[in-house]
């Protein structure tokens, strides 16, 4: 038994680079899937340009605009925390984790709002209002629930990752020698501010 | 056994786990390779049974043993199963799993929690494909393609088959991914990138197709169940969508696929080629870069699946031409084959016996392809059996013998047991008589005019499809054959020392057969290439006679 257990604990090998590749990786499969969905975009909008244009006023730029910038600053503070921990600063790490949760939760409410006020005004897929409109702001607003939805996926479980982070780093599991995870959470963090970059303004920037 | 310590073979180890679950929660890379094994296994008799019921039906004009409903589920699940559950693991997640790491001397893959993890995936997505054809509303029925508009339309099961292939595709992914890493940073001290058998080659660019083509079927298969369940405007023309644009983005990566299917099958041959014909490879770097060719060209010639559709001229002479070009590469490599073959001394054993099988059929395929890739002649043979033909020589000519010679090849090596090679090489007859009986028809009939996925024809056609169905029968023969040859030994009490019976010069020949669980007990230094037999070239250099 004693001749497992020692292969066992040889079997856990420890490989920084190889996580980091495998983590890249995993975030080019993730553009490729959005990209998907950016392709159905770009071929709809060429086709009802001026439909498109016309669903976009809809869209509050406002809240938009806020979100933004909520995400660039969460991306901030996430950059913040890694630095933290490499500096060995867990209390400062662990603050700037939360507060990234805290803006990812702002992002969130914000959307909760904006989607709310869209279904007040009777803009959901199937619904009356929205099926007398022409066939591109049908697609436009299919479009902006889905990606939009997607993205706010991405946002929530960015948000359960990062929390697992922070468990890790009160912990002591993510230290100053060993954060590849938190580093790994950051760079799926960026992609979901990335996405939201392009987002932005091609659903509200282009009334 | 008990000689050494280490020589705990891997199916005899005790982990942390007993029983089942020293299995289902194994983390070592054998474990998976085989749990992967049994799993696509139990599906390719599911897709074979179906397979023979259709041609049963077949066999005459009318309704013979099932309605036109019953018969249009099962080539939808037909096509499933073969594709998303045998076809498409059978070779990277099967053998790439079991060998990969032993092939460039590593303990394991990079990830063996991922490893695990996909294999969970594969699990999931089979249980809804499964489960699909029990609920209420029947088994889906728009043919694997889930073409729109009929799939949001269709009162059938489609969404648990939709999700089904969506979480089939994440697990793939998720063993590219590890393939990748795996090949970038554990090969052995020593073993460049040049002298990586070339097995692994094929998978470092199945892997790199798996990754990048993989989510773009997974974007569209959830954009159509989000249109299902939500009635969201997307791909539905009633809505103002583009079914023209599904196809696009459902081929992008459907096409590929088919190359994630056969270059690993093609890396199987390259392996076992030399080894039988005791000679060095021939060309191997053409060989490795062609791979690499077939998966970058491969991805550029999807619409070749959609000329009638009315895409623009420019375009489908584009992809008219691209798809020529793809011909290149996989040329390549059986010029390379049979080059390697040259002068050899050929030991004609069951893993050979397969691997010409392949060359053989897979240039039937292969050449039928071209035939397609013709703009003019597409227009008359599109949808027709013709096609079905063509794949089937391919995908299963290809693949489906690529995979069995990779079970004849290594079947030693993994369960420590040998099979009878005189049944070996009846059973490849047999399957190799009925294959042919069986699809060669199809080519005749699909140029005669016989439409694809029709449950009825005209009486002209029936000598064809009687052909066909005879040849159905002696495939699933020579299917019988082979299997009860491989269970017959997995129950024999004598086991196999031989760790080298085939003298091949790659490193899973070196370790014990049923590998420990590490595989090595020192990681070997690597200093020659993978199939460096000595005398390569005093047998080239030898006078004719």
């Amino acid at each position: 038994m004693s001749v497992v257990a020692e292969h066992i604990s040889e079997h856990v090998h420890r490989d920084d680079l190889g996580s980091r590749m495998g983590i890249w990786l995993f975030l080019f499969t993730e553009l490729v899937l959005f990209g998907g969905m950016f392709l159905v975009y770009a071929v709809y909008r060429f086709t009802y340009q001026q439909e498109f244009h016309v669903a976009a006023k809809e869209l509050n730029t406002l809240i938009g605009t806020l979100n933004t910038l909520i995400l660039l600053t969460s991306s901030l503070t996430m950059v913040l925390a890694i630095v933290a921990i490499r500096k060995d600063n867990k209390f400062l790490s662990i603050f700037f984790q939360v507060i990234t949760i805290f803006l990812a939760f702002g992002f969130m409410v914000n959307k909760y709002f904006e989607w709310m006020a869209k279904i007040h005004h009777g803009i959901y897929p199937g619904s009356e209002t929205l099926l007398a409109k022409g066939n591109g702001e049908i697609l436009f607003f299919g479009l902006y629930y889905v990606m939009t939805g997607l993205h706010g996926l991405h946002v929530l479980i960015g948000m359960v990752l990062i929390g697992v982070m922070t468990r890790f780093t009160m912990k002591g599991t993510v230290n100053s020698d060993k954060y590849i995870h938190l580093e790994a959470a950051g760079l799926y963090w960026h992609l979901v501010d990335i996405i939201w970059i392009f987002l932005f303004p091609l659903f509200y920037l282009i009334t | 056994m008990h000689d050494k310590e280490q020589s705990v073979s891997y199916l005899d180890y005790k982990g942390k786990h007993s029983g089942i679950f020293a299995w289902i929660l194994s983390t070592d890379h054998k474990r998976i390779g085989l749990l992967y094994l049994m799993a696509s296994l139990l599906f390719f008799a599911v897709g074979v049974t179906f397979g023979f019921l259709m041609r049963l039906e077949l066999i005459a004009p009318g309704r013979t043993i099932m309605d036109a409903q019953t018969y249009n589920s099962l080539f939808t699940l037909h096509g499933i199963i073969m594709i998303f559950l045998f076809v498409i693991p059978g070779l990277p997640a099967v053998f790439g799993n079991f060998f990969l790491p032993i092939l460039i001397g590593a303990k394991d893959v990079a990830f063996p929690r991922l490893n695990l993890l996909s294999w969970w995936l594969y699990v999931l997505g089979a249980l809804l494909a499964v489960i699909s054809v029990f609920l209420p509303g029947g088994p889906a029925d728009t043919g694997w393609t889930f073409y729109i508009p009929y799939s949001i339309r269709s009162t059938t099961n489609v969404m648990p088959a939709l999700i089904a292939a969506f979480i089939l595709g994440f697990s793939s992914i998720l063993t590219g991914l590890n393939f990748i890493v795996t090949i970038h940073r554990m090969r052995a001290p020593g073993m460049t990138f040049f002298k990586m058998p070339l097995f692994a080659w094929s998978l470092y660019a199945t892997a790199w197709v798996q990754i990048l083509a993989t989510p773009i079927i997974g974007i569209t298969l959830l954009l159509v169940t989000i249109e299902r369940m939500f009635g969201v405007g997307l791909f539905d023309p009633a809505l103002g969508g583009d079914p023209v644009l599904y196809q696009h983005l459902f081929w992008i990566y459907s096409h590929p696929a088919v190359y994630i299917m056969i270059l690993p099958a093609m890396g199987v041959v390259t392996e076992i080629i030399p080894v039988f014909s005791h000679r060095t490879i021939f060309g191997y770097k053409f060989i490795a870069f062609s791979s690499c060719a077939i998966a970058l060209f491969g991805s550029m010639v999807w619409a070749h699946h959609m000329f009638t559709v009315g895409m623009s001229e420019t375009a489908q002479v584009i992809f008219s031409l691209l798809t020529f070009l793809v011909a290149i590469p996989s040329a390549i490599k059986v010029f390379n084959w049979v080059a390697t073959l040259y002068k050899g001394s050929i030991s004609t054993d069951a893993p050979l016996l397969y691997a010409l099988g392949f060359i053989f059929l897979f240039s039937i395929g292969g050449f039928t392809g071209l035939i397609q890739g013709a703009l003019s002649v597409n227009m008359h043979i599109h949808d027709t059996s013709f096609i079905v033909a063509h794949f089937h020589y391919v995908m299963f000519g290809g693949t489906g013998f690529g995979i069995f010679a990779a079970m004849h090849y290594w079947f030693p090596k993994m369960f420590g047991k040998m099979y009878n090679m005189k049944t070996a090489k009846v059973g490849f007859w047999t399957l190799f008589v009925g294959f042919n009986t069986l699809y060669f028809p199809m080519f005749v009939m699909g140029w005669l005019g016989m439409p694809r996925r029709y449950f009825d024809y005209l009486p002209e056609f029936q000598i064809y499809h009687f052909i066909s169905t005879i040849g159905s029968w002696i495939l699933i023969v020579g299917l019988i054959i082979m299997f009860t040859n491989f269970i017959k030994a997995l129950r024999s009490k004598t086991s196999y020392t031989n760790i080298n019976p085939w003298s091949g010069e790659t490193l899973e020949w070196t370790v014990p057969n049923k590998p420990p669980l590490e595989n090595f007990e020192v990681i070997p230094t690597i200093t020659a290439g993978p199939y460096e037999y000595k005398d390569n070239d005093e047998i080239l250099t030898k006078e004719d006679n």
